[in-house]
C-alpha cells in the first residue's frame, strides 16, 4: 500500500452533442439499433477544440479546485491516442499554457487503457521524483472516425478528464494494487491513425492505408468480456486482505453490453458498475476519469471507499487499478 | 458427452443470456426469430458455449436453431477426440 492519493478530479467535454438520430444524415443507422447494442444515446463532438484545448481546461479546473499553483506540479502526463501532434506532446502544450514551469510533461499512449497505465506510471514517479503530479486522459476521437462507417462511427466521442495526485500518507486514501497486461499479438484487431511511410525514398506510396478506426468487433468484445474480469481478479488478489468489499467499479465506457457482461462474469451486482456511456459514448483514455470525476462530484464516490478502475482496448491492452479513494 | 447433456448445457446458456423461460428453448427453437435475440446476444451465447465446452466456433453462419448449435458442438467435440 502506498501513500498515493487522488486529490481532485475534473472533466471538460465539448459543448456540442450529437444524438443517435442525427447520425442518420451521414450513415444508415438508427437510434434503436445503436441503443440496444451499445447503450449509447449521444456523444460530445468537438467542433474545433483540440485535445490540448480540452486537457488545458481540465488542468485549469484541477488547479483551481485544489488551490494549487501550476508551479507546484512536478510532472504532467496526458494519456491520449488522439494528440494534436506527434510532437509536441499534448502534455507539453498543457504545461506551457498553464505555466507549470517545474513540471516535466509527456504523453502516454495505451489507448482506452491509457488512464490506468498512467496511474501506475504516476505512482512510480511520485515515489522517486517529487510529490505532486497531474494525470489527464484526453481525446478528440471524432477526427479518427470515418463518419460514414456505421460499424464504428456510432461508438466514439470526444472529451477529457483528469486527476491531481500526491504522495502523502493518508488515513483514508491509497493505491492498493495494479494489474497491467498487453496482448500485442492482437494489435491488428483495433487500429486507428496509421502513419504511412511516404517519403521521397519510399518504394511504394500507393499502398492502401486506413487512417480511420478499424475494429474486429467480435474479437474486441470477446477480449473485453474475458480479459477484464481476469485482470480485475488478479488485481484484487494482489490487494488481498486490504480489500473488504468493493464499493464501485468504474470500467472503460465502451459499450453497456460489455459492462453488463463483465458484471455478470464477476458475479457482482450491476448497480456497483457506474456508467455514463449513454451520454458520452466511448472516449478512450478519457472515459474512466470522466466517469470518476462525475461520480465524485455527484457525491456517489466518497473518501475511504474502495474503487476498482479498469480500462481495456487498443493494443490490445487491459489494466486495473484498485484504490481507496 | 451425450446429445442430451450438450442440449441441457446449451439450453442453460441461452436461458441465462436471453432471459427466456426454459420451456421456450427447445431443439427446434430458432434463436434469432423465436427468442428476439440480436447479433450480440447470439455472439454472447457462442462465447459462453466456447468457454463451457472448450471449443472454437469461428462463424455463426448456418446456425439458426438450437439443434444446429447442439449438432455443431457435438461435431467439434468428436473432432477433438480424433
Amino acid at each position: 500500500m502506498t501513500g498515493i492519493q487522488i486529490v481532485q478530479s475534473a472533466s471538460a467535454v465539448p459543448a456540442h452533442t450529437v444524438v443517435n438520430d442525427e447520425l442518420n444524415a451521414y450513415m444508415d443507422t438508427s437510434d434503436d439499433w445503436i441503443t440496444t447494442r451499445t447503450g449509447i444515446k449521444q456523444r460530445h463532438v468537438s467542433t474545433g477544440q483540440t485535445t490540448s484545448d480540452l486537457c488545458t481546461s481540465v488542468a485549469q479546473k484541477l488547479l483551481q479546485q485544489a488551490g494549487w499553483q501550476a508551479a507546484d506540479l512536478d510532472f504532467i502526463i496526458v494519456a491520449t491516442m488522439s494528440p494534436d501532434y506527434l510532437t509536441p506532446a499534448t502534455a507539453a502544450i498543457v504545461q506551457g499554457r498553464i505555466g507549470a514551469k517545474k513540471a516535466f510533461a509527456f504523453d502516454l499512449n495505451a489507448a482506452c487503457s491509457g488512464f490506468i497505465y498512467g496511474l501506475k506510471v504516476a505512482e512510480g514517479l511520485l515515489q522517486v521524483s517529487g510529490n505532486r503530479g497531474m494525470l489527464i486522459g484526453g481525446e478528440v476521437l471524432s477526427k479518427l472516425v470515418d463518419w460514414h462507417e456505421r460499424s464504428t462511427a456510432v461508438l466514439f466521442g470526444d472529451g477529457a478528464a483528469g486527476v491531481l495526485l500526491k504522495n502523502e500518507p493518508s488515513q483514508t486514501s491509497a493505491f492498493l494494487a495494479t494489474d497491467l497486461q498487453t496482448f500485442g499479438e492482437l494489435s491488428d484487431r483495433l487500429t486507428a491513425g496509421y502513419q504511412p511511410v511516404n517519403s521521397v525514398f519510399a518504394t511504394d506510396t500507393t499502398a492502401a492505408h486506413q487512417k480511420y478506426f478499424e475494429m474486429d468487433g467480435r474479437a474486441v468484445y470477446k477480449f473485453a468480456t474475458h480479459e477484464v474480469p481476469a485482470s480485475i481478479q488478479r488485481a484484487l488478489q494482489k490487494a488481498g486482505p486490504l480489500v473488504h468489499g468493493i464499493d464501485y467499479f468504474i470500467l472503460h465506457q465502451a459499450n453497456q453490453r460489455i459492462i453488463d457482461q463483465i458484471a455478470k462474469r464477476l458475479d457482482q451486482p450491476k448497480d456497483k458498475f457506474l456508467t455514463n456511456v449513454a451520454d458520452f459514448g466511448n472516449t478512450s483514455a478519457a472515459s474512466v476519469p470522466i466517469l470518476l470525476a462525475e461520480a465524485i462530484q455527484a457525491g456517489v464516490i466518497k473518501r475511504g471507499q474502495t474503487i476498482v478502475l479498469s480500462g481495456f482496448g487498443g493494443g490490445l491492452t487491459v489494466g486495473t487499478q484498485v484504490i481507496k479513494y | 458427452m451425450t446429445n442430451d447433456e450438450i442440449f441441457s448445457k446449451v439450453q442453460a446458456i441461452i436461458v441465462d443470456q436471453t432471459g427466456e423461460d426454459k420451456e421456450k428453448v427447445t431443439l427446434t427453437t430458432n434463436i434469432k426469430q423465436d427468442l428476439d435475440a440480436d447479433s450480440l446476444d447470439i455472439f454472447e451465447v457462442i462465447n459462453e458455449i466456447e468457454d463451457e465446452f472448450d471449443i472454437k466456433i469461428e462463424t455463426e453462419e448456418g446456425i439458426e436453431t438450437v439443434s444446429d448449435l447442439v449438432t455443431f458442438v457435438e461435431k467439434q467435440l468428436a473432432q477433438e477426440k480424433e
